[in-house]
């Protein structure tokens, strides 16, 4: 009746994780009272989770990012206290069935439920207004993907109650993630939380690529849209080709472990290999996904905050664009050492080395832009500088990684790990840290508390050197990831350095909670009026903060790059009197919702065998699916007048600011 | 009711295109099924002759069933369709290299 | 699914709005079609990796029967042919004729579905299934990918039968008419590539 699942399932014998539990149940209690207490609930249902607004879902998205960063966070601080403890040959506080599981949660959630949201939500808010279009191409799709999204992050949180994680690493690769070394659900709770989110970020790259082609304001050719627009027009292109191979791979493996297939077991002429080979052929355009958009953000910033036009606007297309199409041919660097031969690891090893080049250009497109500029050094352009430094740090041990010979010695030691979490942290993190202070008075109508934003700035970047430079010389001398425990001395004092790196970190993370809570309570005084707070370039600060719902109430005709500064030198208002028209918006829905829910259903009974529910939950979706085919009333006219309403609302702030 | 327009109309086959189209496929279909059920030809001849009737055949259906042609309605579905080509020949092709290679060099029977 | 925004935001209810919201969405339905032409290369590649790999049972050449094969390909090509038709009688305003060649098409590709578990049954009852070996596995998979898309489409066909029999050739019918046709004929290509390198290359 229940398959696999039983009370056994519940970890009561693992403190640390009935305490997390409790406390999590805690705060979640606390948050539905507090929603109740203060009636809410009709509005967030009405204006949040039943909304097809890019606004919106872009909010939501990073909303729950930044709840699994926090999560991902605390997998981090657990794995590098038990590595300072473990390391003169003690057991540590973890054993390694729970520590295998908290590194392969902490990969998973960093890269899928914390990056990929904050880069999606970034999306979503941003680029419709900065091509001067009302909403996505696909609106419904959207908050389907969000939802779907949802789902996989919430089945990923199920597993700590109940069951298990996957102990295999975040790429799981096999035999280990195969059914005779891994029987538990661990896996297959990886799995389904994979196919299902994404399932969403292919709905999403799909739903941006169509947008940022069709949907343009008059006068906006490719070649005048801002740069993060184009950087996610990119993004999106390696989502499309790069998401249906992990949607297969995870399948196949998803076939070896349900129906005792033989694609990548020992037996019967699997071949494990394969996997490897094909999980990094998605592996590799994944980071490119996180870190093109990241690019694109330091590119509106750098610009924005020289009060300079960005230097050398083709050379960022053209270098973003020839990253995207190599990013299809150098993943064997993430494997050199499996076995391939010369050859094949002198091609690969190769193109690595000519990826950097593109990426070299830019960094000095953004040097030669602040050059000469009014440079104000607001928070979003002191995480500029500092990515500048340190992604250029990482970018280069990246180079030292693709030469084979080297990756030899280097192949899951430290020093790779250093790398990629130089680049990610160095690069991505610190590019949607600075989006976020970028474009939050954009979405909400008030800037961020500027001083704890700065001492956040502060304490990530000091704290990310003494987290992570030491483990390139760990790399060095031949620590190798993953370990639980070891008893290697020289190691230590490198190890106690990481950990205080390590709690710098959590110092940056607290102002940022703190800075959240005080720049709600203060948003009076730090109201964003003009709708432009930053005296930027590009069309989304030609609106109100927040826009109206449907952005443009005349979509504006652009004339070159940097649309609205030329609207601005030529004195062109933003708001003006005229004669408005109806305008055509969708209707909100809970089938996002509905039928993500029945996918989380589905799911979850695949994990545990339950067969029966997972038939039902597959019903339901597909019925939901049909149900919103068959939905007439999905769309409406908002009134010439309440247009013209609105907008005049705007004018009298103007007049007032 | 037959108010379409826009690209479901335009890019729209007569009976004559779908027509041609499978007299073209019954062709390029029945030859390899023939040449590989009775083989008369040396094996690499009847591979290659197999395998490009495929590619010709698929085109034949972009062409004469999916009415894919280069007008600018449909300039960007065949710049997708090109990039998804070269995606899958890189994935497919360096696979197959990657994975020969490694077969080879770990000294597998 | 429905777009909203017109690049000219001005009369709403024209034919012109009405046609940039199809173009628009059968434009996002060929983006997603080449994403799935990507899983079926990742599916394509593992089966050419895995393709010799009988692990002393069956390989290709003692278990297809390709008259059998060619059957199948025929049913798959003449739906393609009767879908082409009931497009064809969309843009005319026929309600009737799409509904009827729709339900042909329908009953072919019931037709190859049918043929093609058949195959698999028969396999599976002399021990050959998909656990046996991984070429084994990778035949069921590919072949059965592709049939599992083909049933999906079969149940999207019946959905869009039942709403233009209630609501008849409205925009919204025919752009989803559009993008069945997009995948029915997408499949039938794959289908193209499956029967090549499967069964073809397999026997040689």
């Amino acid at each position: 009746m229940f398959g696999k699942l039983n009370l056994e399932a519940i970890p009561t014998d693992e403190p640390i994780i009935m305490w997390t539990l409790a406390v999590v149940a805690l705060i979640a209690l606390a948050g539905i009272a507090a929603i109740t207490y203060s009636r809410k609930w009709t509005y967030l249902w009405k204006e949040w989770f039943t909304s097809v607004d890019h606004k919106r879902i872009g909010v939501m998205y990073i909303v729950v990012g930044l709840v699994m960063l926090l999560r991902g966070f605390s997998d981090a601080i657990m794995m590098r206290t038990q590595q300072a403890m473990a390391s003169d040959g003690s057991p540590g506080y973890l054993p390694p069935e729970h520590y295998d599981q908290i590194f392969t949660a902490h990969g998973v959630i960093m890269i899928f439920f914390m990056a990929m949201p904050l880069v999606v939500g970034l999306m979503n808010i941003v680029v419709p207004l900065q091509i001067g279009a009302r909403d996505v191409a696909f609106p419904f799709l959207n908050a389907l993907s969000f939802w779907l999204f949802v789902a996989g992050a919430m089945l990923v949180n199920v597993s700590l109650a109940v069951g298990e994680f996957a102990r295999t690493g975040w790429v799981a690769y096999p035999p280990l993630s195969g059914l005779s070394y891994s029987p538990g659900v661990g896996v297959d709770y990886y799995i389904w939380s994979l196919q299902i989110s994404g399932v969403g970020t292919l709905l999403t790259g799909v739903n941006f690529f169509v947008t940022i082609l069709k949907m343009r304001t008059p006068g906006m050719t490719l070649f005048r849209m801002p740069v993060f627009t184009w950087t996610v027009l990119c993004t999106a292109v390696l989502i499309l080709a790069s998401f249906p191979i992990l949607t297969a791979t995870l399948f196949m493996l998803s076939l070896d472990r349900y129906l005792d297939m033989h694609f990548f077991t020992n037996e019967l002429g699997g071949n494990p290999m394969m996997y490897v080979n094909l999980i990094w052929a998605w592996g590799h355009p994944e980071v490119y996904i996180l870190i093109l958009p990241a690019f694109g953000i330091f590119s509106e910033v750098a610009s924005t905050f020289s009060r300079k036009r960005l230097f050398g606007y083709h050379s960022l297309v053209w270098a973003t664009i020839v990253i995207t199409i190599l990013s299809f041919i150098v993943w064997v660097h993430h494997f050199f050492t499996m076995g391939s031969g010369a050859n094949v690891n002198a091609f690969f090893g190769i193109m690595t080395m000519i990826i950097a080049v593109p990426t070299g250009v830019k960094i000095f497109t953004w040097l030669f832009t602040m050059y000469r500029g009014r440079v104000r050094f607001e928070t979003p352009m002191l995480w500029t500088v500092g990515f500048i430094v340190t992604f250029s740090i990482g970018g280069m041990t990246g180079v030292l990684l693709a030469v084979p010979g080297a990756d030899f010695l280097l192949h899951n030691s430290l020093f790779l790990i250093a790398h990629f979490h130089n680049v990610i942290i160095g690069g991505a993190v610190f590019g949607y840290m600075c989006g976020l202070t970028y474009w939050f008075p954009k979405a909400f109508g008030f800037k961020l508390h500027d001083r704890l934003g700065r001492a956040a700035f502060w304490c990530w970047i000091t704290g990310f050197y003494f987290a992570f430079m030491p483990s390139y010389f760990l790399g060095f001398m031949g620590m190798t990831r993953r370990l639980n425990h070891f008893n290697v001395p020289e190691w230590e004092p490198w190890l106690l350095a990481e950990l205080l790196g390590v709690g710098i970190i959590l110092c940056g993370v607290s102002c940022q909670i703190l800075q959240f809570y005080f720049s709600i309570r203060q948003r009076h005084q730090n109201r964003d009026l003009t709708g432009d707070p930053w005296d930027g370039r590009t069309l989304e600060w030609s609106t109100a903060s927040p826009p109206p719902f449907y952005n443009f109430a005349q979509q504006p005709v652009v004339d070159g790059i940097d649309a609205y500064w030329g609207m601005k030198e030529r004195g062109q208002k933003t708001a003006v009197e005229a004669d408005f028209q109806n305008i055509h918006m969708p209707r909100n829905t809970a089938m996002g919702l509905v039928i993500s829910l029945f996918s989380l259903i589905m799911c979850f009974a695949l994990v545990w065998h339950i067969w029966w529910l997972a038939i039902v939950g597959l019903v339901a979706t597909i019925g939901g699916v049909i149900w919103r085919s068959a939905d007439d009333d999905i769309d409406y006219y908002v009134p010439a007048e309440e247009v013209a309403r609105i907008e005049n609302q705007r004018i009298k702030m103007l007049a007032e600011a | 009711m037959s108010n379409l327009h826009g690209s479901v109309d335009a890019s729209h086959g007569s009976a004559k295109s779908y027509l041609t189209g499978f007299v073209l496929s019954v062709i390029l279909t029945v030859i390899p099924f023939a040449l590989v059920m009775y083989p008369t030809l040396p094996k690499p001849m009847t591979a290659g002759i197999v395998a490009i009737f495929a590619v010709i055949q698929v085109v034949v259906h972009l062409i004469y069933f999916l009415h894919l042609n280069f007008s600018p309605q449909q300039r960007w579905n065949v710049t997708a369709l090109v990039f998804s080509t070269v995606v899958i020949a890189l994935l497919v092709g360096l696979s197959l290299w990657i994975m020969y290679s490694v077969h080879h060099n770990m000294l597998a029977h | 699914m429905s777009n909203l925004v017109q690049p000219n935001a001005t009369a709403p209810e024209s034919e012109h709005g009405h046609s940039d919201a199809s173009s628009m969405t059968l434009f996002g339905f060929w983006i997603y079609l080449m994403t799935d032409c990507i899983l079926f290369a990742t599916l394509f590649a593992t089966y050419a990796v895995l393709g010799q790999s009988v692990a002393g049972g069956p390989g290709a050449a003692d278990i297809f029967e390709l008259p059998y094969v060619l059957t199948e390909t025929f049913i798959l090509l003449f739906s393609s042919i009767t879908y082409g038709f009931a497009m064809l009688a969309l843009s005319a305003g026929q309600k009737q004729k799409v509904l009827a060649w729709l339900g042909l098409t329908f009953v072919l590709g019931l037709a190859f579905i049918g043929m093609e578990i058949h195959e698999f049954q028969k396999l599976i009852a002399e021990g050959y299934g998909p656990e046996r070996s991984a070429f084994l596995t990778g035949f069921f998979t590919l072949v059965g990918t592709h049939g599992l898309h083909v049933t999906t489409g079969l149940i999207w066909m019946a959905v869009v039968m039942f709403q233009v029999q209630r609501k008849g050739l409205t925009t919204v019918n025919a752009t989803r008419m559009g993008c069945l046709s997009l995948f029915w004929h997408f499949l039938d290509v794959v289908w193209i590539c499956v029967f090549t390198v499967v069964y073809l290359f397999g026997v040689m």
